[in-house]
């Protein structure tokens, strides 16, 4: 007896689920008002855009075209959780101020302009940036500068997990961020280049850090101004004082971050800093048998 | 005992005196240093322990005087304990390492494509000679929309028809195969150059791997897919934009799971200017995308992608595991234009030996259940399936698009092509052949315009082998052989196989 195709063809692939279809096309969200742009105003070089209710496509294409008509500043107003705001954004001397929170994954692949978060900033910021700056006058949340290779970033107060992972140095690219508060587990993992910064402000007492700190690091470097216990450390790497080359190293890039989040920085430097590095730049080198 | 090894050599190099014309040529082709010339006798004195049977010495004797043989060497039988698993045993008893290997699964698991047969037209609904009719091998990879809405405008009398539904872009390629990811520091650059060329005039596509984008390669972008994987080397936004799509690398059937260790001694000057890291240091790309840990996460890297690139296609790499059909319908959800599925044969520039022979399935069942999941819930037109990972010819290509893969990616038969005779020693970096190497005494034996023209040729030859295959079954495009379970009939599998590939047996018809 020959089956046919109707009984053949059983395949045992789970539960088929129909019904509202997640990978919709991009502009068409429930609740956004899909291609209606922000209302802008010009000033000079400056031009400022209404980001209330607009879709964050909308929004980034505004952008661009604001730079591309030759805006210096572009200032948003009422940002809402739009994200990619800056990514692949490319340019020197250009700056956009964001008033109000951005979405995830803030100047991702960025390279050259300025970014400026007056309040917090959540998730995935400065992803694979290559060049510019970015300073958060808030917190800001997990992955932070993940295989970033280049430009600066700055948070004013505490950050999540995983921040910094992978960051990485090559030549004069070399990408350092600034941490004004707390960080959590997992800072600087996989860290083969670049200078991660953690100042610990306010912390009151409790851990400036969380565990895993450097977990598998093998390159760049970790400065750390407070204590580091042994237990929150990666077993990749050790502690060691800085030496004079580094010391005026940190107090060079704390006078930077202090400047732009109006600190005192001599009053920053008052604590002494330890340096986190790694023993090796080959960690599994001996690993495998070849 | 120190520094003795139980290893024997698995093969033997012999040398016939009466031919040799103590040229030195072997001595000289040899990456690993089998032959060394004795200067008292002239002859080559061969260490067979660093062989791998690659033939490069073979190949360039003058006098065909060289002979590799399998080592004859007897082991005391054990269908369980193989010889092969005693010296593993051993190598890791003087080691204490994981055991590296490159290319692809050689262990003799079953291979589905060798028991799947295809059909032919006879008599009735007669087959198409395609020598002398149209065969369509032309592909459009890439999201299709749900439904096409036509508008009519007015034209001098009449009116026409215009496309009013707003298409996502997609990749056109003029056979349904394309090049699978391999790194410029896995592979030297002279491949990455002779892979470049082809695909521009094959009119197909090359993927750069996750080793960045040499910046000889920048006139080929319209052929070229960029890939962004956990270490995101060499990944900045002119990168991104260089090629005409992005590739998130999650996983390799080689390794899936696996991240990647490029050792610290294939960073040479140019590799580490490509890939942005100090020559010397090891490459590491961690297992995951830490940026990853949901579907909500990738999607967020699709559409930060398509944000950084103006809305190029984005294909997403898996591995295929025992879940690839719900994971491949997360992935078109997160918004994937491609769904490429590397198979567990697939190929490697190093993995550890454990993973690479154990982990993952075979391709033939991914593409069958993943082509089935994406049906079934009515999302199959919003992503193309590439299908990779032990892909050998054109009959393999035909067997995974009826099994519903809308391409084949190919990587070890490329390599093949350019001289790769399977060694399985692309991890040690001095592959004879210029191919797996950066050492530039190496690399060079490699003509970029040479390699180019036998890859064309390859694809060429498949590609006419595709359309006699289409023509023999009586269809003349490819469309229309896509996803057609019926054109297949097993031999030699076993039932459910048989349900998950949705095909009958052979002897059974309509």
């Amino acid at each position: 007896m020959s089956p046919d195709s109707a009984t053949i063809r059983r395949v045992p692939t789970g539960p088929a689920r129909r019904g509202p279809i997640g990978a919709e096309p991009a502009r068409k969200v429930a609740g956004q008002p899909g291609t209606d742009k922000g209302a802008v105003t010009h000033e000079g070089s400056e031009a400022r855009i209404d980001a209330r209710g607009i879709y964050y496509k909308t929004l980034n294409e505004q952008i661009r075209e604001e730079m591309l008509n030759g805006a210096q500043t572009v200032i948003l107003e009422n940002v809402n959780g739009q994200r990619y705001i800056g990514g692949g954004l490319s340019g020197e001397d250009v700056r956009v101020v964001i008033n109000g929170v951005p979405g995830n994954d803030l100047a991702t692949f960025m390279t050259g302009p300025t970014l400026i978060v007056n309040e917090n900033a959540q998730d995935g910021v400065a992803n694979t940036m290559n060049r510019g700056l970015v300073v958060i006058n808030g917190d800001a949340g997990d992955v932070l500068g993940y295989g970033m290779r280049g430009g600066r970033l700055y948070v004013r107060g505490d950050v999540g997990y995983r921040v910094g992972i992978h960051m990485k140095a090559y030549e004069d690219q070399r990408p350092a961020m600034v941490i004004g508060g707390k960080a959590r587990d997992f800072f600087g993992e996989y860290m083969a280049g670049g200078e991660l910064v953690l100042l610990g402000l306010g912390s009151d007492g409790k851990d400036i850090v969380g565990s895993y700190l450097g977990t598998g690091m093998h390159g760049g470097v970790i400065y750390v101004r407070g204590e580091v216990a042994e237990h929150q450390l990666g077993k990749e790497v050790s502690i060691a004082p800085l030496s004079a080359a580094e010391q005026s190293r940190v107090a060079e890039l704390v006078g930077d971050f202090a400047g732009w989040m109006g600190l005192d920085a001599g009053e920053i430097l008052e604590r002494p800093f330890i340096k986190i590095f790694p023993y090796t730049h080959r960690p599994y080198g001996k690993l495998y048998a070849y | 005992m120190a520094e003795v090894t139980f290893t024997r050599p698995e093969f033997r190099v012999r040398i016939d005196k009466e031919l040799c014309q103590q040229c030195g040529r072997c001595a000289h082709q040899c990456g690993w240093g089998v032959h060394k010339m004795d200067e008292e006798t002239g002859y080559p004195v061969p260490d067979s322990s660093k062989c791998g049977a690659c033939h490069r010495c073979v190949t360039f004797c003058p006098a065909q005087a060289i002979l590799v043989e399998k080592n004859p060497l007897a082991y005391k039988h054990s269908d369980s304990f193989s010889p092969d698993l005693r010296k593993a045993v051993w190598r890791q008893a003087e080691t204490g390492g994981v055991l590296l290997a490159g290319m692809g699964n050689d262990k003799p698991y079953l291979r589905i494509f060798d028991h799947l047969l295809l059909d032919a037209c006879q008599v009735t609904n007669p087959s198409i000679d395609p020598l002398r009719e149209p065969m369509e091998l032309r592909t459009f990879l890439g999201r299709k929309p749900d439904k096409i809405e036509v508008e009519y405008v007015p034209d001098g009398n009449g009116s026409k028809p215009k496309l009013k539904t707003e298409m996502d872009r997609l990749l056109q390629i003029e056979t349904p195969i394309v090049f699978g990811g391999m790194s410029y520091g896995s592979v030297s650059l002279n491949v990455h150059r002779s892979l470049a060329m082809a695909a521009k005039e094959l009119g197909t596509l090359m993927n750069t791997g996750e080793g960045g984008l040499h910046a000889d390669l920048q006139p080929y972008q319209d052929n070229i897919v960029v890939q962004c994987a956990s270490g995101r080397f060499g990944v900045h936004a002119d990168y991104l934009n260089a090629g005409c799509a992005v590739e998130i690398k999650i996983g390799q059937g080689a390794k899936p799971g696996i991240g990647g260790h490029l050792p610290g001694e294939k960073i040479n000057e140019e590799v580490s200017v490509t890939r942005m890291i100090p020559q010397g240091t090891d490459a590491l790309s961690p297992a995951p995308h830490h940026d990853i840990y949901s579907i909500e996460d990738l999607r967020q890297l699709i559409y930060a992608l398509k944000e950084a690139t103006g809305y190029k296609p984005v294909s997403v790499k898996i591995a295929a595991v025992h879940n690839v059909a719900a994971i491949a319908s997360g992935v078109v959800r997160a918004g994937a234009d491609i769904v490429y599925l590397d198979g567990f044969r697939g190929g490697t520039g190093a993995a550890p030996t454990v993973i690479r022979d154990h982990v993952g399935i075979p391709i033939e069942l991914a593409i069958s259940v993943v082509d089935q999941r994406l049906r079934d819930e009515g999302i199959r037109n919003r992503a193309s399936v590439i299908a990779a990972g032990g892909i050998r010819s054109s009959a393999d290509v035909a067997k995974a698009i009826a099994l519903g893969a809308d391409a084949c990616a190919i990587g070890s038969a490329l390599l093949v092509a350019l001289g790769c005779h399977l060694c399985q020693k692309c991890h040690t970096g001095s592959c004879s052949w210029g191919i797996c190497t950066q050492k530039p005494e190496l690399t060079r034996r490699l003509d970029p315009e040479w390699g180019a023209e036998r890859i064309v040729n390859l694809v060429t030859a498949w590609s006419h082998e595709l359309a006699e295959i289409l023509g023999a079954l009586g269809v003349n495009a490819v469309e229309s052989l896509r996803g057609s379970h019926e054109r297949l009939r097993s031999l030699g599998l076993d039932q459910q196989t048989q349900e998950i590939l949705g095909v009958k047996p052979a002897g059974i018809g309509h």
